[in-house]
C-alpha cells in the first residue's frame, strides 16, 4: 500500500540517486516538472474525446466513432491535422504579439500546476503562499487573451477580448472570495495545510469525511468556486468570450494550425487547473473519503484524479445541458448574487470558527442551524431580487416571420 | 548583494519613471510613468527592510502592502480622469490640452 | 553580483525604457506588464514572497488591464503622425540624467550604506496576517475606505456626462 501510494516519491529519489552531485538540483526541477508537462497534456487529449463522445450521447447522437477503437484515437487524428495546417497570421496583425498571445496563456496555465499537491508528498513547489501564488499567475491569463485580441486587428478578436476580460475580472472577485473561505477556516495559504486540515471524518464512526463541501460554508464556497471557475475558464454556459454563433470563435479567430491548437490545450489546462484548486480547497484534496474502508490501498494521488475527473464530467455535462447567457445577465449574475453570497459565506466562516469550542448538548444542531439559516435566508432575498428584474414580454422579430 | 546596489538600481528605476513623465506627449503614458516611479519607491522600502537593524518589525513590508493598494486606486481615479479628458478634449495629447475653460 | 538578480534587475530596467519610449502604446502597457513582473521576482529574491505575489496579482492583474481598457476607450493607439515625445524632451532627459547622477552620488557618500549586514528576517504570511489585524489595523481600515471611494468616484468620473457634451465614443 505504502509503496503504492509513494511511487512516484520512490521513483524521483531512486532516479536521483543516479544523477552526479553538481547536477542534483536541476535535475531535481525537471523531474517535478516533466510529469506536470506529460501528464494533463494527455488527460486534455482524452478529455476532448470524452466531451464529444458524452456530448453526442446528451445530443442523441454518436460523437466519434471513426478512429481506433470507439473512436478514442480521435485525439491523434486531430492533432495530425492541427500540426500539419498551414499557419496564416494576417497581414495587418501585430507579429510579436500575435506570436507571444498563444505562448503566455500556455506558460500561466502550466505554472499554476506546480502549487497542487497531486498526492502525498507529490506538489512541485511548497511555498508558504500557494495560494496566492496560484492566483498571481492567473493574472497573465487575462493579459493573454488581450494580447490575442488586439493584436488580430479583426473586430470579431476584439470584441471577444473584451468580453472575455470583463467576464474574467468580474468572476475573479467571487472566485477569490470563495476560495477565501477556505483560507479563513485553515489559517494558512499553503495548499498542504488545505490539505491536512481535511484529513479524518467526523460524525457516528467518522462516517463523514472531513471535507470543507460537508460544512455550510464549504458547500456553498464550493458551488460559487465551480461557477466562478466556468466563467473564469471560458466554459459553457459562459462561454459568451468564444460564442461561435455570434463572434466566430472570439478572441482567437485569427489563430490557426498549431497556434489554434495552443489555445486549445490552454484553455482546458486552465480548466483542470482551477478544478484541481477546488479539489484541494473544498473536496479533501488527496484524502479517501472513506478514510476508516476496505480501500486503504488506493493511492492518494488516483483519489485525487478521480476527483478532478468527476469535476471535468460536470463541466462537460453543464455544457450539454445550459443554454448560453447574455451578457447583462452574465454580469448581473456576477455582481448582484454572486459577490454578495460569497461576502456572506465569509461572515459565516467567522461564525463556524466561533462557535467551534461550544461543547455543550446539541450545540453541533444549533451551530448548523445558524449557519443554514444566515446562508439560505440571503440566498432566497438574493435569488428573488434577480429574478425579479427579469423582463418578460412578448417576443417581437423584425426580420424573420 | 550589497545595498548599494540595490540602491543604485532603484534610483535608475526611479529616474527612467521620471524621464518618461517628463517627455512623453501621451497621458496614458505619462500616468504609467508615475506608476514606475512608485515602485521603485516601493523597492526601496523593501530593501531597507531586508538589510535594516529591525527587519522583524515588518514595518517596510506592510507600507508596501499599503503602498500597492494606493496604487491601484490611484491607477483606477487617474485611468478615470483621462477618459473624461477624452470625452471632453477629444484627445489625450498632453500639448494640446491646455485650455482652463471647458 | 549574481546571475538571477543580473536577469531580473536587466528584464526590469530594459522593459521599464520600452515601456516609456515605443511608439504604440499598447506596447508601452504590455512592457510595463513586464517591468512588474521582474520587480516582482526582485521581491522574491529579497525575500518578500507575499508582497511579490500581490504585486502580481493587483499590478499585472488589475493596473496593467485597466491600463489598456484606458488605451483603447481614448483611442490613443492609432495616432500615427504626431512625435510622441514633446518639445522639451531633452532638457527632460538632462533633467533626469542629473538627478541620477546626484542619488548615485549620495547613495555611494553616505554612511548608512556602511553600517547594516545582510540578515535574511524569516517573514511568514501567518505574521504579516497578525500584523495587519494587530498594529496595521487602523491603516488596513483607511485603505478599505480609500478603494472603496476610489471605485465610487472613478465610475462616476468616467460616467458620461449629463447635458450631453462628452457623448461616448
Amino acid at each position: 500500500m505504502q509503496q503504492l501510494d509513494q511511487i512516484f516519491v520512490t521513483l524521483k529519489a531512486w532516479a536521483l540517486g543516479h544523477v552526479p552531485e553538481p547536477l542534483q538540483v536541476p535535475a531535481s526541477i525537471v523531474m517535478s516538472i516533466a510529469p506536470i508537462m506529460l501528464v494533463f497534456p494527455a488527460i486534455f487529449a482524452l478529455t476532448t474525446v470524452a466531451e464529444r463522445k458524452l456530448l453526442g450521447r446528451i445530443q442523441n447522437r454518436l460523437g466519434p466513432n471513426r478512429v481506433g477503437p470507439f473512436g478514442f484515437l480521435q485525439w491523434a487524428a486531430d492533432g495530425l491535422k492541427t500540426i500539419t495546417k498551414e499557419d496564416v497570421v494576417p497581414r495587418n496583425a501585430d507579429k510579436v504579439v500575435h506570436f507571444l498571445a498563444p505562448v503566455v496563456l500556455l506558460v500561466s496555465a502550466l505554472l499554476a500546476y506546480s502549487v497542487i499537491p497531486f498526492g502525498r508528498n507529490m506538489h512541485a513547489i511548497d511555498i508558504d503562499a500557494g495560494i496566492l501564488f496560484f492566483f498571481a499567475v492567473g493574472a497573465g491569463t487575462e493579459l493573454a487573451v488581450f494580447m490575442a485580441g488586439w493584436s488580430s486587428r479583426n473586430k470579431y478578436a476584439l470584441l471577444g477580448a473584451m468580453r472575455a476580460i470583463a467576464q474574467m475580472i468580474s468572476y475573479e472577485l467571487p472566485l477569490l472570495l470563495a476560495a477565501l473561505a477556505a483560507v479563513m477556516a485553515t489559517g494558512s495559504l499553503n495548499p498542504n495545510d488545505m490539505v491536512a486540515a481535511q484529513e479524518g471524518g467526523r460524525g457516528w464512526g467518522a462516517i463523514v469525511p472531513n471535507w470543507f463541501v460537508f460544512t455550510p460554508w464549504g458547500f456553498v464556497g464550493c458551488v460559487l468556486f465551480l461557477i466562478a471557475a466556468a466563467a473564469e475558464s471560458n466554459r459553457s454556459p459562459f462561454d459568451l468570450p468564444e460564442a461561435e454563433s455570434e463572434i466566430i470563435a472570439g478572441y482567437f479567430v485569427e489563430y490557426s494550425g498549431m497556434k489554434f491548437a495552443t489555445f486549445f490545450l490552454a484553455e482546458y489546462l486552465g480548466l483542470f487547473v482551477i478544478s484541481s484548486m477546488c479539489v484541494v480547497l473544498f473536496l479533501g484534496g488527496w484524502h479517501a473519503p472513506f478514510p476508516f474502508f476496505w480501500c486503504g490501498w488506493i493511492p492518494s494521488w488516483a483519489w485525487f484524479l478521480s476527483k478532478l475527473a468527476c469535476i471535468v464530467l460536470l463541466y462537460i455535462w453543464m455544457r450539454g445541458t445550459l443554454p448560453r447567457l447574455r451578457i447583462d445577465q452574465l454580469m448581473n449574475f456576477a455582481w448582484k448574487f454572486m459577490l454578495p453570497m460569497a461576502l456572506i459565506n465569509l461572515v459565516v466562516v467567522a461564525v463556524w470558527k466561533y462557535t467551534r469550542p461550544w461543547d455543550y448538548f446539541g450545540a453541533e444542531l444549533v451551530r448548523w442551524l445558524v449557519c443554514v439559516s444566515l446562508l439560505a435566508l440571503p440566498y432566497l432575498l438574493l435569488g428573488r431580487n434577480l429574478l425579479s428584474n427579469r423582463k418578460w414580454g412578448p417576443r417581437t422579430y423584425r426580420y424573420a416571420g | 548583494m550589497t545595498l548599494e546596489t540595490w540602491l543604485v538600481f532603484s534610483a535608475a528605476l526611479f529616474c527612467v519613471g521620471l524621464c518618461g513623465a517628463l517627455i512623453r506627449r501621451n497621458a496614458i503614458i505619462v500616468l504609467l510613468s508615475i506608476e514606475l516611479m512608485l515602485n521603485a519607491a516601493n523597492l526601496n522600502f523593501i530593501i531597507f527592510w531586508r538589510y535594516g537593524v529591525n527587519a522583524d518589525a515588518a514595518s517596510g513590508v506592510m507600507m508596501v502592502i499599503f503602498s500597492i493598494g494606493i496604487a491601484a486606486a490611484e491607477a483606477a481615479v487617474g485611468l478615470a480622469l483621462v477618459i473624461a479628458v477624452y470625452r471632453h478634449f477629444k484627445t489625450v495629447n498632453l500639448d494640446r490640452i491646455d485650455s482652463m475653460k471647458g | 553580483m549574481d546571475a538571477p538578480f543580473l536577469i531580473a534587475a536587466a528584464l526590469t530596467l530594459l522593459s521599464a525604457i520600452a515601456a516609456i519610449s515605443l511608439r504604440n502604446v499598447v506596447h508601452c502597457a504590455l512592457c510595463l506588464s513586464l517591468t512588474f513582473l521582474g520587480l516582482a521576482a526582485l521581491y522574491l529574491q529579497l525575500g518578500a514572497q507575499f508582497v511579490g505575489l500581490t504585486q502580481i496579482v493587483v499590478n499585472v492583474g488589475a493596473v496593467a488591464i485597466v491600463i489598456v481598457f484606458a488605451i483603447l476607450l481614448t483611442r490613443s493607439a492609432d495616432n500615427p503622425g504626431e512625435s510622441r515625445f514633446n518639445k522639451g524632451a531633452i532638457w527632460a532627459g538632462l533633467i533626469c540624467a542629473a538627478v541620477f547622477a546626484t542619488l548615485v552620488v549620495a547613495i555611494n557618500t553616505s554612511y548608512v550604506s556602511m553600517k547594516f549586514g545582510a540578515p535574511a528576517p524569516p517573514l511568514t504570511v501567518e505574521k504579516i496576517g497578525h500584523e495587519l489585524m494587530g498594529r496595521y489595523v487602523l491603516p488596513l481600515e483607511a485603505i478599505a475606505l480609500l478603494l472603496t471611494a476610489a471605485l465610487i468616484g472613478a465610475v462616476i468620473i468616467a460616467m458620461k456626462e449629463p447635458n450631453g457634451k462628452g457623448g461616448g465614443q
